[in-house]
């Protein structure tokens, strides 16, 4: 609810002494300073060198290259496709499997079915920990000596590579990311589903409507802020998908992410700045979902 | 009397239909916390038994030597402390800079306050590897400008610096939304009453921001203690990186001894699983305020 008293700002610059204007100045200032220098300015370097070759030493040492890099990308590098293979299946596994997973999950939370509270935690406790743990704790499901590998009746002595095994890891690189990414997706939808009226559900309910009507009808559509916020989400979480396969993988291309190629070519051979083409190819592919977004929570500003 | 017999009917139905769910439900918490489980049952197994009797062998015996090994043998009370260099600094600052422009944006209207919200929420949801060749050389460039490399460049500032650069656009946000709803007479009786603008932030706005900014700091202190990648890019020297880039490092080099290694997960794990339970209101307020983390 906004009022016009509540709408209205304080305008007059005349109340403004100079000290006060000092001091706005400062507070906008200080901030934005830090976020041009450490963020945006690095972010267009990044561009402008994407278009360079350089060994990221000797600023003299930089050489005009034109589109050389990306034209090296797209037309001689096989690994490229390769990584936007998996970030696409990648993308389709969040948005179909991993992210309605999260959301029906929230649902039934929040209809507080027997234990909700208990399983809310379960379902959390993943978030909070860091990917250096979580590669650990799924090393010791998969590695020789394994809960996974002694399951399958292997000992430490003739046990099987899951993470090598380019038929199956695939499969378990998205098992281990949904194990984080349902949670995530869960308790921001349950914070969403807390500001539905529950009335309208138990009127649907009463109507005869069956748990999945009243899902899709009065929930979903009520629910339409959270849903873009999530639905950007999972785009952007798996566009820039990286540490988890950085953990088992390192800068290998075994399973190679647009991510990983960014920082391969950063730590390895940093002589052509493709790792700059890398980065900005991912940043033209995240500029949709960013736009989305910030038309989505800033609807009522630019209006 | 129909629709009593027909109400009570469907009650039935529905109520099997939860309990079905539950239990499906139930069955998928306990894969889901699984692994979890089964790397704190490691942690207080020797590594000799495992070697000697085999994974799934009958425990001989249950300690906790393995953790005092892990803080003595692992170095992790010095790396626990690199992560509070970081991390207390980082979110502090971050709450700081980020309450300062929420507050402007909010409180007056200049033309460029959206554009400035913009600059700051969409910095958040960035690529952060479009800045990491840039920062690094800006890191030993700078450092050479002040006849010292490591001004930023190995140096926990630098890491702190990146951290607040990047998350600032997000405690922006959450701050600026949540002031919005903070009613503006408070902010006129306060101008009336001859308040410097920096008194109006300090004494007025600041203590009305205490939520979110509780909320905020749980959370951000959660990311920044767990991120461990730009220590690994920004940090050359291992004994100055935080815990969790350390615990990747010790990964490799205790590779066999999964035993010592898992004692080592689950202690660098328990401090933001217990900032979780404790204080799993402001976690959960954290999210919903801003609705999406960069």
């Amino acid at each position: 609810m906004k009022t016009a008293a509540a709408n209205k700002k304080i305008r007059s610059r005349r109340t403004l002494s100079k000290n006060d204007r000092f001091t706005l100045a400062a507070f906008i200032g200080i901030p934005t300073l830090m976020q041009i220098i450490f963020l945006w300015l690095p972010a267009l370097i990044t561009i402008v060198l994407s278009f360079t070759y350089w060994n990221g030493i000797n600023v003299g040492d930089i050489k005009w290259a034109g589109i050389a890099n990306y034209k090296n990308i797209f037309f001689g590098t096989p690994v490229f496709y390769e990584a936007l293979k998996n970030n696409a299946i990648w993308l389709l596994w969040f948005t179909f499997i991993a992210t309605p997973l999260g959301i029906l999950l929230a649902y039934q939370i929040d209809r507080k079915i027997k234990g909700h509270k208990l399983y809310e935690t379960v379902f959390y406790i993943p978030v909070v920990l860091s990917l250096a743990i979580i590669g650990i704790i799924w090393n010791f499901m998969f590695q020789p000596g394994g809960f996974i590998q002694g399951i399958m009746g292997r000992d430490i002595g003739n046990a099987i590579s899951i993470w090598g095994n380019y038929d199956i890891n695939t499969y378990v690189i998205m098992g281990v990311a949904s194990w984080r990414h349902i949670g995530y997706i869960m308790l921001l939808y349950l914070a969403g589903l807390k500001s539905v009226d529950s009335s309208l559900r138990e009127a649907s309910a009463i109507d005869g409507a069956t748990e999945w009507q009243t899902f899709r009808k009065i929930v979903l559509p009520a629910m339409r802020p959270v849903n873009i916020i999530i639905v950007v989400i999972t785009i952007i979480e798996s566009l820039r998908a990286f540490d988890l396969v950085y953990i088992i993988y390192g800068t290998s291309t075994a399973w190679p992410l647009l991510n990983i190629l960014v920082f391969q070519n950063f730590a390895g051979q940093g002589i052509s700045m493709k790792g700059a083409a890398y980065a900005v190819i991912l940043l033209v592919l995240c500029v949709g979902p960013i736009l989305l977004y910030l038309r989505a929570v800033f609807k009522e500003d630019l209006k | 009397m129909t629709t009593i017999v027909r109400d009570k009917k469907y009650r039935d139905k529905q109520k099997r239909k939860d309990n079905f769910i539950s239990v499906f439900i139930g069955f998928f918490a306990i894969v889901w916390i699984f692994p979890i489980l089964w790397t704190i049952w490691t942690s207080l197994r020797p590594y000799n038994d495992i070697i000697s009797y085999g994974v799934f062998s009958w425990p001989r015996h249950l300690n906790l030597d393995n953790y005092f090994n892990a803080f003595r043998q692992m170095g992790l009370t010095r790396y626990f402390l690199n992560t509070l260099y970081v991390t207390v600094p980082a979110v502090l600052l971050t709450l700081f800079l980020g309450s300062l422009i929420a507050f402007v944006v909010s409180r007056y209207s200049f033309k460029f306050n959206l554009s400035l919200l913009l600059l700051f929420t969409a910095g958040n949801m960035l690529p952060i590897v479009l800045t990491y060749i840039p920062v690094f050389w800006l890191y030993i460039k700078i450092g050479d400008l002040f006849g010292n490399r490591s001004l930023l460049y190995n140096n926990y500032l630098g890491i702190v610096l990146v951290h607040v650069a990047f998350q600032v656009g997000f405690a922006t946000f959450v701050l600026s939304s949540y002031m919005k709803t903070v009613p503006k007479e408070i902010s006129e009786s306060a101008i009336v009453d001859g308040a410097s603008v920096f008194r109006h932030y300090w004494n007025v706005m600041l203590p009305l921001l205490r939520p979110p900014l509780a909320a905020l700091g749980v959370l951000m202190s959660c990311w920044i203690y767990n991120d461990f990648f730009w220590a690994l890019i920004l940090m050359s020297q291992d004994s100055k990186r935080p815990v969790t880039s350390a615990l990747r490092q010790l990964q490799g080099e205790y590779v066999t001894d999964f035993n010592l290694l898992a004692a080592g997960a689950v202690i660098v794990a328990a401090p933001t699983v217990i900032l979780f339970f404790v204080l799993r209101k402001q976690f959960v307020s954290g999210l919903t305020l801003g609705s999406t983390k960069g």
